[in-house]
């Protein structure tokens, strides 16, 4: 029988947590495009734009990413659209990530307040105007630390990825333990290499909230 | 100057005609009526509640109406036309009483910002309109300063020369000392005062009755969402007409 050594283990892991990295991007940056637009689509029109905005975010935060997952990947393909694990994992936590960041950053800019916008009105900006020289530059500085605390949950929330096939960390993690029958060593490893990744961007979270706290007095 | 605005045959700068304007079935303004010549100062006074911010509010656009009329320099107010509402609003500019400067900007970016994006005037030309500017409210010093490191005082005069960066026909003043300890009403009132001598055409809501009666060319009473009395300062404070403007006065005097 083959002996595995816990550095084959690890070498393997930190393979595939690059995975769960890209992933995590690919999540956050579509997300954050995602949720961008629509949050500035609810501020400019309102009206029934408001209902979508709320359904949309109300839909993704109301059910279990899991089963966001498992739609993608099986839906797309009963609709008969023959879509990789990437495309359908890519899609979910786009989407997934996008909702969130939508009614994070809407109760940022909701938390400006109503004179700054009337200012600029009266001084004739237009909404663009007031929207990139007024309110976001304000409301940016108080979305940073939530937004990088969501981070931290889309990371782990890759995890999930792995149930429709999609070689991630934790994916990693049950094949390695399979082979090696060393399931406590491997996920011991497999939740360090998670905290590893999402330890420091909690520290650099804390670091912003104090800053923007001081900036704020 | 107000007889020579009431007599002499000027096209209104504000004419005001059967404004109506409600939130629900709240009918806050019953049917307004007013025309403002240029270079007036027309002070509007009443109880919280009778109207009088909201009137203001509605000149250039911050609310909506129902019905009714309102024009600016001959052109009508469109609420439902963004390219006009931006070219009326340069023609209008407007102080509130939480000053809303805009607090991650230094005080010179806040007067040039307006300038730049709308009137697209170059850097240069907007920095020196702005420390003109700064300069003729009495803040010359305060060009690099945050809004947060000034008075409410010196933040209301910064709010003062940010709105005449525009360079407005008509200046709206929404109780623009309301907010302020006592001790500072007099600074921002004396630069109230000053353009008002140099012609520019004032609204003011205000519950400086003292300064009304100093600055203004007519004063209009409003009760319960309509003019109930106007006038000059001197009949208005002097021999009101109205039970209702003379317990108003009473109850301020008081």
């Amino acid at each position: 029988m083959v002996q595995f050594s816990n550095w084959d283990i690890l070498r393997n892991l930190i393979f595939a947590a690059e995975w769960t990295i890209v992933l995590s991007l690919i999540a956050f940056v579509g997300g954050g495009l995602v949720g961008g637009c629509l949050l500035v689509a609810r501020l400019w029109r309102g009206g029934w734009v408001n209902h979508v905005f709320n359904g949309y975010v109300q839909l993704f935060q109301g059910t279990p990413l899991l089963m966001q997952l498992f739609l993608s990947y099986f839906g797309l393909r009963l609709l008969g659209v023959e879509v990789s694990v990437w495309v359908s994992a890519s899609l979910a936590l786009t989407l997934y990530t996008s909702a969130f960041l939508a009614e994070i950053w809407r109760g940022c800019v909701a938390a400006i307040p109503k004179g700054q916008w009337e200012a600029s009105t009266s001084l004739a900006l237009s909404f663009g105007e007031q929207l990139r020289h007024v309110i976001l530059p304000q409301a940016l500085r108080i979305a940073i630390p939530p937004t990088v605390g969501f981070l931290v949950q889309v990371i782990k929330g890759t995890a999930l990825a792995s149930v429709i096939g999609f070689v991630e960390l934790t994916r990693a993690g049950n094949m390695i333990a399979n082979v090696t029958y060393k399931p406590f060593t491997v996920f011991a490893f497999v939740g360090l290499m998670y905290f590893v990744i999402c330890y420091p961007i909690s520290l650099y979270a804390r670091y912003l909230e104090r800053k923007t706290h001081v900036a704020r007095r | 100057m107000s007889l020579a605005a009431e007599t002499a045959p000027v096209a209104p700068i504000v004419e005001i005609a059967g404004l109506r304007k409600s939130y629900g079935t709240n009918e806050v303004l019953k049917g307004i009526d007013l025309k403002v010549a240029p270079g007036e100062v027309v002070a509007i006074i009443g109880k919280s509640g009778s109207g009088k911010s909201t009137l203001l509010r509605c000149i250039n656009g911050l609310e909506e109406f129902q019905d009714g009329s309102l024009t600016v320099d001959g052109k009508p107010l469109l609420t439902d036309s963004p390219g006009a509402m931006r070219e009326l609003r340069q023609r209008v500019g407007m102080i509130f009483q939480s000053f809303n400067l805009f607090p991650h900007l230094t005080v010179g970016r806040n007067v040039m910002l307006a300038p730049t994006l709308v009137k697209k005037r170059g850097k240069a030309e907007a920095e020196a309109q702005a420390k003109a500017l700064l300069e003729r409210v009495g803040l010359a010093d305060k060009f690099d300063a945050m809004p947060d490191q000034l008075s409410g005082g010196q933040q209301q005069r910064v709010a003062i020369a940010r709105a005449l960066a525009m360079e407005p026909a008509v200046l709206l003043c929404d109780e623009i000392t309301s907010a302020l300890d006592p001790e500072l009403v007099g600074e921002v009132l004396r630069v109230v005062e000053r353009l008002a001598t140099e012609g520019m055409t004032l609204l003011m809501v205000t519950h400086e009755m003292a300064f009304a009666r100093k600055v203004s060319s007519r004063v209009v009473f409003m009760h319960l969402g309509r003019v109930h009395e106007i006038g000059p300062p001197s009949e208005i404070f002097g021999n009101p007409q109205t039970p209702e403007l003379k317990q108003f006065l009473s109850s301020i005097h008081e």
